[in-house]
This record gives C-alpha cells, structure tokens and sequence, in this order.
C-alpha cells in the first residue's frame, strides 16, 4: 500500500488578514505557518493510522511550494510519513497546484491520495477533484470515515443533512474532514526522526494557470452590536422581526 | 452559447441551493445577452419545467437510472457532454457538497477555469472576475478566469432566489454513461431536522451551557424558528453534541440569514465558520466576549434565563402561544 498525503500550508488561524500592493497580495508580515488543519488533523493522520494498522504501508507527502514550506512539510514527517516530495513552484492557480500533484502521484503510482477538505486560506476544495480527474480516478469527497479491507475503501462521506456511505476499489483520490481521524502532537522521537526523512525537490512541469487573482478585499466592517437588556427579551425578538427581518 | 446551470437533485428531488443557481445563473445569462439552460441528471419525481419561472428556458435531462446515485467521476463525464452538446461558455454549479465534487473534476475535463465559492455575479466590464470568499469569510478575493469556458461554483446562501413566470421546454438528453465505481452501499439521515448546510436559521450554543442536559432549552428555540442546531468545536469533541453540528474553521462553515449564537465566546477560529451569516445576535454573560464584536445584537446575560424567554416570546410573534 502507498499513500500520498497532499500537505499545504496555510496561515496559522488567529493570523490577522491584511493586503499589500495595492491590495494584490497577502500582507504575510508576522505571519506564522502552519499546516492547514484538514491537511494534518485528518488526513495525515488517518494515513498515519493505515500504516500502524498495516507497516508495510508507505507514506509519502508532497507539497507544492517555494523553500519556505520546508518547515511545515518536516513538521508533517514529524507527525509521521516515509518521505516527502515539495514541487518547487511558487503560488498558482489550483489548476496548477493539482497538475503538480498529479504528475508526482503518476511517477509514485500510489494506491491512494488523501487531501484536506480544504485550505483555510483559499477555500477552494477543489485540489482533490481536479487530481482525481487528472488521473482518471474515483473521488470521494468530504470523507468523514475511512477503513480499508485489502483493496477495498468503506468511507463514510458528507451529504446535505445526513452521511452516505460507499465502497471503492483502489485507486482512489479522497478529500478528508472531521471525523476521520483525532488530532496528534508530534512527539521527541518523531521530531528527530523527521530531520534524517528524504525530503525530495523537484523541479513543476510546464502547466497553464486556468485564473489568476486581480485582487482582495475585506468584507464591510459591521455596524456595531446594538444590546438589549436581558429583562427586555421582547424587544430582541421585536427587533429581530420588524428591523432586521430575520424571523 | 448559452449558460448552463447543473441542477442539484437528493431522492428526486431538486435542491434549494439548485433554486439559488437557477437565479443565478439566470440573471449571469441575461448580463452576457444569452439565454440560461440547466441539466439534471438521474430520475426527479418534481416537474422539472416548473424551473423556468427561475429564468431557465431549456433543461437537458438525462434521466438515466444509473445516475440515480451519485458518482463524481461518472457525473463529470455525462456534464462535460451536455456542456459540449449545448455549447455553453459559462457553466455554474452550487458550492455544495455535489458541486465541490464535480465541479473541479469538469473543469480539468474542459480546461475551464474554475472560481468556487462565489458570493457574487461576476464581473464583466474587463475580463471576466468574480468574487469569492478567502480566508474563511476573513476576506474576498476578485478571480479572474482567463479560459474561453467559465466555471462558477456558487456559494450556498449567497444569492437570493427569485421566482417569476415561465415554463422551461424539457428535453431528454442521451449521454454515454460509464459504469460507477463508487458504490452506495447506504445512507443515513437526520430525519426530521433541517439540514445544518441549507438552514435559514442556526442555532448554536458553546461551553457555556455547562453540559448537554441543559440543550433542551436550546432546541426549544431552535424548534420555535425551524432552525437548524450547531454547536462549538469543544462541545462536539466533549461528545456532548455530534460532530455533524460543529461549526468553524475546522468544522462547516455556514451562511444562514440568522445566527444566534449562546454562550459562545467567539474565538477567530469558531467566527471563521460564521461570519457570512447575515444577522448574528449574541448571548453571553460576559460583556467581554468576543462574540459581541461580530454581532448584529445581543443580550448581555445568564443564557439560562435568556432563552427560554426568547423562545415564549417568538411563540408570541408566530402566534403559536
Ligand atoms: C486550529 C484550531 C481550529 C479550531 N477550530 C474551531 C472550530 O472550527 N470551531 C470552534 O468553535 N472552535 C474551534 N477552535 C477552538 C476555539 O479556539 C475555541 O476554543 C472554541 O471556539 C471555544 O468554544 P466555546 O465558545 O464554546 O467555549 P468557551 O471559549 O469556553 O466560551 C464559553 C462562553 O460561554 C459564556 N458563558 C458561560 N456561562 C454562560 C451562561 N450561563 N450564559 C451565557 N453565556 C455563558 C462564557 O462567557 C464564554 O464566553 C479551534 C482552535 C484551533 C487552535
Ligand atoms: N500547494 C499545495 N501543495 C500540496 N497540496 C495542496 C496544496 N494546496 C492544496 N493542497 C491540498 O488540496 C486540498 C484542498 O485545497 P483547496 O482546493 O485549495 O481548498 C488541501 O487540503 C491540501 O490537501
């Protein structure tokens, strides 16, 4: 069995959101970094908990970013994992991102790409469809569950208001949230042990950008909270119904 | 080349988010001197021309019962068709849990570039730009789509659904279907309940209600105004709610028209699955909280007190007391 696990690297989620030149790019003074939390909590782990289930598991993680994603790809082989691939390609597009993806996953021939449900920077969701579909594989999305019995996958997925559960044969591309897996810290051992763990870079293959960023922006500062003393519930209701129309 | 809208179905029927892309997609047709056609695919127990007072005038269906469970891949590749047949240059879904699925897959499939969780119609006056949500609603980035076909995947809630006359002509469209390799094997569901994802209303409460014994009064409210229940990140991992009602940054994130939100201090992380509500109000009994800086209005007070009044005096307004 051979694992790729696709670890991005997002701002840490108390950091503050601001822009500069002339609002095309985001302001990263200050910043720290982390790995995107779906990345980590849940499908890096589940993976970690395949291969404890089953060591003759390998897992590789791959990382498509400049040289300043090292710590974060160590941090992910600290939490545990094989050996890491970063593509040494500045920000794109996710078409991009998922090209890259897709052609280290066709020289790795992997029996299963775990991604996040999302970043928490750029919200697209989308990396994972976009591999599955650059390699001519199943995609399940939004697991919340994930047991393998040989080849075969049983996950759990989200649907509106409920789960589905499916079955698939391997190969597969799945995207990961809550539920597949509980958070870990890395431990001594696994820290040291990361340092020594083969970190390849390889060069991107040429790929088109399908979109571009023109610029950003921060949503309208709200008004300001109007209180309503807790002796007067009516009149938050009231309120609710005849200014804002909310119920 | 007209604006083809992917029309969202559960059990047959069609969804409310597919309602909110019909408008949508209606109204980037109009903005580009075209007309808005949708696709459904698999078998609908709704009449589906009912769907042009919407704004659409044609709907392609394949009613093939192989599409009656859903497959990613098999979705695609029966979209990509109708997309080719019909000639569309602008393709929208619903950022939903379906469209987050297929739309990535369709946009490999026609090298078109995808923008997904729009909040906004796009922009057309130079190139082709639209607005979506970054940062976990922290913030908004303009995207400009830069290939010959467009792939909007529209956030829920974000556009208004409007209603009007017309009929739109059913046709049946044969596609080549491939055989799914994901298999439903089953499916559960909250009976009964509104399905956090589409909810108007939300309910929410954190630590602060001191254990799960004390959700009664929660549900009560919820129960008074339809609304959907969710919970803070440490009351679902303390098992005291389930995970699917868990909001924020690593839980879902929500748009509702109302939020409110009990005894809930507001860290950035929980706001981060929130903050694109329209409304929010606020009950904590610490004036310091940091909630109280996100919300619309609130109440400064013991939320065991405070809501079980709220909910007599909704009862009052609905005249259901
Ligand atoms: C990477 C990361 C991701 C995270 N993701 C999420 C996430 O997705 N969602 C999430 O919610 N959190 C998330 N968190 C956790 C978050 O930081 C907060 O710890 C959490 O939201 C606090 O939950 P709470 O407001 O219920 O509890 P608390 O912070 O303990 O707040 C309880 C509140 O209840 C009030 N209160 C107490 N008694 C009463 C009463 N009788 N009446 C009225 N008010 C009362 C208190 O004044 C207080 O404000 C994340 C954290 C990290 C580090
Ligand atoms: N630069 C990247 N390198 C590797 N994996 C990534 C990268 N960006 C996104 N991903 C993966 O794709 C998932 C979804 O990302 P997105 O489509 O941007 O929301 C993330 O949770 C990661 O698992």
């Amino acid at each position: 069995m051979k694992i790729l696990v696709c670890i991005s690297k997002t701002p840490d989620t108390t950091a503050k959101i601001a822009f500069t030149d002339n609002n095309t790019k985001f302001d990263t003074g200050g910043v720290q970094w982390i790995i995107n939390p779906y990345d980590e909590w849940y499908a890096l782990v589940r993976a970690i908990e395949l291969k404890e289930a089953d060591p003759s598991t390998v897992i590789h993680l791959v990382t498509v970013g400049a040289a300043d994603a090292e710590p974060i790809i160590r941090k992910a082989l600290a939490l545990g994992g094989d050996e890491a691939i970063r593509v040494n390609a500045d920000n794109h597009d996710s078409y991009y991102i998922a090209s890259q993806i897709a052609e280290v996953a066709k020289q790795g021939g992997y029996d299963l790409i775990f991604t996040g449900k999302e970043t928490i920077d750029y919200n697209g969701s989308s990396i994972g469809g976009m591999v599955s579909e650059l390699l001519d594989l199943p995609y399940v999305s939004l697991a919340a569950k994930f047991d393998l019995a040989g080849t075969k996958a049983t996950i759990t997925r989200e649907i509106e208001g409920g789960e589905e559960m499916n079955e698939v044969e391997l190969p597969l591309v799945v995207s990961c949230q809550k539920g597949m897996a509980e958070q870990r810290i890395p431990n001594m051992k696994g820290i040291m042990g990361a340092r020594t763990k083969p970190l390849k870079v390889v060069d991107p293959v040429a790929v088109d950008t399908l979109t571009s960023v023109a610029g950003f922006g921060l949503p309208p500062a709200k008004a300001g909270v109007k209180l309503v003393s807790p002796d007067n519930v009516e009149e938050l209701v009231r309120l609710l119904h005849e200014e804002a129309k909310a119920i | 080349m007209p604006v083809l809208i992917f029309i969202d179905t559960a059990e047959g029927h069609v969804k409310k988010s597919s309602l909110e892309v019909l408008t949508y997609g209606a109204k980037v047709a109009e903005q580009l001197g075209t007309t808005a056609e949708g696709v459904v695919l698999g078998s609908v127990t709704e009449d589906l021309a009912a769907l042009g007072k919407y704004g659409v005038k044609k709907i392609h269906h394949v009613a093939a019962d192989a599409l009656n469970h859903f497959d990613a891949q098999v979705f695609a590749k029966v979209l990509a068709q109708v997309a080719e047949a019909s000639g569309a240059k602008v393709i929208v879904f619903s950022n939903n849990l379906s469209g987050k699925a297929i739309a990535p897959r369709l946009s490999v499939r026609l090298k078109a570039g995808l923008v997904s969780g729009a909040v906004a119609l796009p922009d057309t006056s130079n190139g082709f730009v639209v607005k979506k949500n970054v940062f976990s609603g922290k913030a908004f980035a303009n995207i400009t789509v830069n290939t010959d076909i467009k792939i909007i995947a529209l956030s829920p809630n974000a556009y208004q659904t409007l209603a009007g006359e017309g009929a739109a002509e059913v046709v049946s469209f044969n596609a080549s279907i491939d055989a799914a390799k994901v298999k439903v094997t089953g499916v559960s569901k909250a009976s009964g309940e509104v399905p956090l994802t589409e909810a108007e209303i939300v309910v929410s409460a954190g630590r602060g209600m001191k254990g799960p014994e004390h959700w009664g009064i929660v549900e009560d409210l919820a129960k008074v105004l339809h609304a959907a229940t969710a919970c803070s990140r440490p009351v679902a991992d303390a098992h005291w709610r389930p995970h699917n009602e868990h909001v924020g940054q690593t839980g879902f994130a929500i748009a509702p028209n109302l939020y409110i939100a009990i005894g809930i201090s507001g860290a950035i992380q929980h706001l981060a699955g929130v903050n694109r509500s329209k409304v929010i109000v606020v009950i904590n009994k610490d004036p310091e909280a940091p909630f109280f800086k996100a919300a619309d209005y609130g109440i400064v007070g013991d939320a065991f007190e405070v809501v079980p009044k709220m909910t007599e005096a909704i009862k009052k307004i609905k005249g259901t007391a």
